[in-house]
């Protein structure tokens, strides 16, 4: 099966910091792909630089099969590559449908939105309260309430929601759970498995290990700035993986690639 | 997969427990909390209720001059160019900058127009071109210097107060235009002077301007893509950065708009005093910044609304306009104002705790 994102070779120094050391990276299509790696192995690095955060010093990312180059993640975006970053990117003072489509308001068909420019606020309601249903999140209300008045899980909740909306090729979780208390991060889950079914493939990257495993069809070990191996969590624990990123455990070949 | 069915044991323990996610008993209902809950959505409330207030209040207290169409018209009149200037300072401030040069860019614009015609002889439609064009450029460099060079908007629009008010005195050689030759040779330049009688009231074409901009940028702020990135880049640059959103496009507009806004300020001015002089419009900035944040507009961006700083430089006029009818010192009228202003961050600060 052709990988639907895929790097080859990425390197990225930041001085004399190599966050990437010619690493690859393959994410297959309907797949939920978990990134694990300690602290400072440059996950992070990985994400950006295949979400377009980030330019790499060498190496190449192709989607679907063509080589792309992206400057800014607005490039991704264009593309189909959503990011839900562990900030979450939303303005606290606007509302949850002013957030779910800054960036790409829709506006008023005809004169009022052709030469005033007028926003089409209705359609825009109607959409994230659609989005925000499908996904289950019905315990918010008012669709106009401001993001700052919404709980932590509330506000994963929208991120993910914008992401699935409108992420038609690849959507990215950066610790999509690590700010929320269990019952938060069960719904998380429940609406990673969801937008799964939809078959749009994720990329997530997490510390929580039962959670990984819980979810990922395939498992990212990262580790000083490569990938060291791909695993199936079905065939190995979780102490495994957890040695294999930390380096107290060599994998036994390049498994389940 | 029996070690996946274990490791989510420990969560199965919760799974019949109540289903609702970190619901909190909202204990601050009640009149207060509905209060602060009605603040945070409508920002310009408050402003209005003091405006309001004072009306009623010096209404009471000096009688029938105060509480006329004639005297209510003319804290319009009074407030008009602060009243504008703080549109401007309005848009600065929502994207968590601020601009000192708003005073200095208008005297500049009005004294350009003023040696266009006066000093070369060109035509005033086009000498009134020139002094918007050179409103414009002070805010390209504003904009350029705190978007692309990503200095801090306090310093850079320090700076060009002092260079452009420098720039004000070098270029006119402190020469003041006298009201007479205006009107003898270019009536246009005080066009914004001209006078409606509405009953009792009086209205200035000025008085119109500013209300028609104020009610033209609300509606660019709440109902169009770009006032929604305004508000976005202020409240968090990065995040509206992630999000789709052109900042430095952003920015680059909102001080652009502001040293244009600024530049019809200075037009406008000419209508008022009728004279052009360098030395004129020297605290606009302090005023407009006032204005702004007795309107309850924040001054760390992304909360207020642009009507609260018309409210504000109102609330201004009203208090001026009333204390010296009633024959008090001026100073009275600063210290109140700074009693309002600490007042109005105060509010400000406990409006913002509903989201804590």
């Amino acid at each position: 099966m052709e990988a639907i994102l895929k790097g080859r070779n990425l390197v990225k120094r930041y001085g004399k910091v190599t966050a990437l050391d010619h690493c690859d990276f393959d994410l297959y299509p309907g797949e939920i792909l978990a990134v694990i790696g300690d602290n400072g192995a440059g996950k992070s690095t990985l994400i950006k630089a295949v979400s377009g955060a980030v330019v790499p010093d060498a190496g190449d990312v192709w989607l679907e099969g063509k080589k792309i180059q992206f400057t800014s993640p607005i490039q991704a975006r264009e593309h189909g590559i959503e990011t839900v970053y562990q900030t979450l990117a939303m303005s606290p003072a606007l509302s949850i449908a002013d957030n779910m489509f800054m960036g790409r308001e829709l506006r008023k068909p005809g004169f009022m939105g052709k030469y005033l420019r007028k926003l089409d606020r209705a359609a825009m309601e109607k959409f994230a309260r659609d989005k925000l249903t499908e996904l289950g999140l019905m315990t918010i209300q008012n669709i106009n309430q401001a993001v700052e008045t919404l709980s932590g899980g509330q506000r994963q909740g929208v991120a993910v929601a914008r992401a699935a909306a409108f992420g038609s090729k690849v959507i990215i979780l950066d610790e999509p759970t690590a700010a929320l208390g269990v019952k938060e991060s069960r719904k998380v889950l429940e609406l990673i498995q969801d937008v799964k079914s939809r078959g749009i493939p994720i990329i997530l990257i997490s510390h929580n290990m039962p959670h990984v495993f819980e979810v990922a069809d395939r498992i990212h070990v990262h580790r000083l700035g490569k990938r060291l191996c791909v695993i199936d969590p079905k065939d190995h624990s979780m102490s495994d993986a957890v040695a294999y990123m930390t380096g107290a455990k060599e994998p036994e070949q390049t498994a389940a690639a | 997969m029996s070690e996946q069915s274990a490791n989510t044991d420990y969560e199965s323990a919760s799974s019949n427990l109540n289903e609702t996610v970190a619901e909190f008993e909202d204990t601050r209902k009640g009149l207060i909390g509905k209060l602060q809950h009605v603040l945070h959505v409508n920002p310009a409330l408050v402003p209005l209720i003091v405006l309001v207030a004072s009306i009623i209040l010096f209404g009471m207290l000096v009688g029938q001059r105060f509480f006329s169409p004639f005297a209510m018209t003319l804290i319009l009149q009074q407030v008009q160019i602060v009243g504008i200037v703080a549109a401007a300072q309005s848009l600065v401030i929502l994207t968590a900058g601020i601009d000192l040069s708003v005073g200095a860019i208008m005297v500049l614009s009005s004294v350009v127009m003023g040696q266009m015609v006066f000093s070369y002889g060109i035509p005033v439609e086009l000498a009134i071109l020139c002094g918007l064009l050179v409103g414009l450029i002070c805010g390209v460099m504003n904009g350029w210097l705190v978007a692309y060079m990503k200095l801090p908007p306090f310093i850079v629009t320090l700076g060009m107060w002092q260079i452009v008010l420098a720039s004000n005195f070098l270029y006119s050689a402190n020469q003041t235009i006298r009201s007479q030759d205006i009107e003898d040779t270019a009536p246009l330049l005080q066009v914004f002077g001209t006078k409606f009688q509405v009953g009792g009231a009086t209205l200035t074409l000025g008085v119109i301007f500013m209300l028609a901009l104020v009610f033209t940028l609300s509606y660019a702020l709440k109902h169009t893509a770009w006032g929604r990135h305004v508000y976005a880049v202020g409240d968090d640059p990065d995040a509206a950065e992630l999000s789709g959103v052109n900042v430095k496009g952003t920015l680059m507009s909102v001080y652009i708009l502001s040293g244009l806004i600024c530049a019809f300020a200075g037009w406008a001015m000419v209508g008022r005093i009728g004279s052009i002089s360098p030395t004129v419009g020297q605290l606009a900035n302090i005023e407009s910044i006032t204005a702004v944040v007795i309107g309850g507009i924040s001054l760390f961006g992304g909360r207020g609304s642009i009507l609260g700083a018309l409210f504000g430089a109102l609330i201004v006029g009203v208090f001026t306009l009333g204390l010296r009818l009633m024959g008090a010192d001026a100073q009275w009228t600063f210290l109140l104002i700074g009693l309002l202003i600490i007042a109005a961050v105060a509010v400000d600060q406990w409006i913002r705790k509903v989201s804590a």
